[in-house]
């Protein structure tokens, strides 16, 4: 192993609990819907580029879709390709549309003959899947929420659920214009999340040679504000680390939240 | 209503109301373009607010063949400040696309909607936009009520020709 290498492997090690796993994204076909409601299509993707599907398709189980009246709805015309997967929602009702997909799992790394061994399932289906007496066990929990917004008429308020990470729109997810600030908040567990860096980056990375990313800190009620420099798709990223795991017998917790955003001309 | 002309109800109000009696009116071009596939303009016309919050909806203009609705977020501004929140069609209000030519809307100062003015200053606020092609916004400020015989007017630059606004008191 030369240096280099040696460097990189290193810096693998260092880096390796905020894992590498590419940008994951929901993108819908449009935000505002008029009043009569409509069809809207999703795609959902893993890729580092925004927001082109070439790298891998992103799972949709655990897709959850709420409307104006908390009520779930089922997607429609599900689909999942190599790079993408897709689904149409028929919205009718007045309001706004949460379209997540959240997941709470663990993660498990253990030692059996030497061998490394790893688990990553359902906090419930821990004990049948790690042997009590694995070696070197090192359990993580992975909390994500991988969401966006689409309004038909006029807005109304959204709830957040109190648990991992969660943006609390202060300002309309589904309002959003160019060169306006837009102001929202961070909550870890229902608590406002201090100090927690944000980065935004606007869709068509690809047409560009910098990502152009606009990294906020959140102040210490969690809250935020950006203003946006162009119309157009964004993709909101925020993770925490930390040792507060939910899960019963485990420490480490990742929190991680993702949102798309449309920002629409003056 | 909604089927019959704002510019004929309007001449029939005036017709038919007392002579000298308050109003605004509001002349409008719709310009001739020199595009392959030209439709109608949606275009919405409003009383705007100094906070940008619409004060009074005067006209909205939409394809009613069918239901063409869902391309009424396309006046992003109307729809934005206020659009979102009217059901349409609307008495008074919505009506079918003009064409191109001028077009003649009068509103009595004393009946609705601006007889709900509340003293201060508006802009009257023209948004069109047409399928296939673009999108445009003009604005006249304008002091209510009426205190003297005044008309400003504008110039649009792609999907609006000319607008003048004529506040006869």
């Amino acid at each position: 192993m030369n240096k280099t290498s040696m460097g990189i492997a290193l810096a693998l090690v260092t880096f390796a609990p905020a894992s590498f796993a590419a940008r994951a994204w929901l993108l819908p076909s449009q935000t505002i819907v008029a009043r009569s409601g409509g069809w809207v299509t999703f795609d959902a993707a893993n890729s580092d580029d925004l927001f082109s599907f070439n790298q891998g398709s992103m799972p949709i189980d655990a897709l959850s879709v709420t409307t104006p009246d908390q009520q779930p709805i089922t997607a429609q015309n599900v689909a999942k390709g190599r790079t993408r997967s897709s689904f149409d929602l028929e919205i009718r009702v007045p309001g706004t549309y949460r379209v997540a997909v959240a997941g709470d799992t663990v993660m498990a790394r253990w030692e059996e003959e030497g061998k490394p061994k790893r688990w990553r399932g359902m906090p419930a289906d821990m004990a049948a899947n790690i042997p009590a007496n694995a070696a070197k066990l090192e359990v993580e929990q992975t909390q994500r929420r991988v969401e966006t917004f689409v309004t038909v008429g006029a807005p109304t308020a959204l709830k957040t659920s109190g648990v991992g990470l969660e943006l609390v729109t202060t300002t309309h997810p589904n309002d959003l214009y160019k060169g306006e600030p837009a102001k929202f908040q961070f909550l870890l567990d229902g608590k406002p999340a201090p100090d927690l860096e944000v980065e935004i980056i606007a869709g068509g990375t690809r047409y560009r040679d910098s990502p152009e990313a606009i990294v906020v800190k959140t102040d210490k009620q969690g809250a935020f504000s950006v203003t946006w420099p162009q119309a157009g798709y964004y993709w909101l990223d925020a993770a925490i680390d930390d040792e507060n795991a939910t899960v019963p017998n485990v420490k480490k917790r990742r929190a991680a939240y993702n949102a798309t955003l449309e920002v629409l001309p003056q | 209503m909604s089927r019959v002309s704002p510019v004929l109800v309007a001449l029939m109000v005036c017709a038919a109301g007392s002579a000298g009696a308050a109003d605004l009116s509001l002349n409008l071009e719709i310009p001739s373009l020199p595009v392959a596939e030209y439709h109608r303009p949606y275009v919405a016309i409003w009383v705007e607010n100094p906070d940008q919050t619409i004060a009074a909806n005067l006209a909205v203009w939409y394809n009613l063949r069918g239901d063409h609705t869902k391309w009424l977020p396309d006046l992003r501004q109307w729809w934005r400040r206020g659009g979102r929140d009217l059901k349409v069609p609307a008495d008074g209000l919505t009506g079918a696309t003009r064409p191109v030519g001028q077009h003649i809307l009068k509103f009595d100062a004393a009946a609705a909607p601006l007889s709900k003015l509340a003293p201060g200053n508006y802009a009257l606020v023209v948004e069109a936009v047409r399928e296939v092609g673009g999108r445009e916004a003009v604005r006249i400020p304008f002091e209510w009520p009426i205190k003297g015989a005044k008309r400003e007017s504008v110039q649009g630059s792609k999907e609006l020709g000319a607008v003048a606004l004529t506040l006869n008191p």
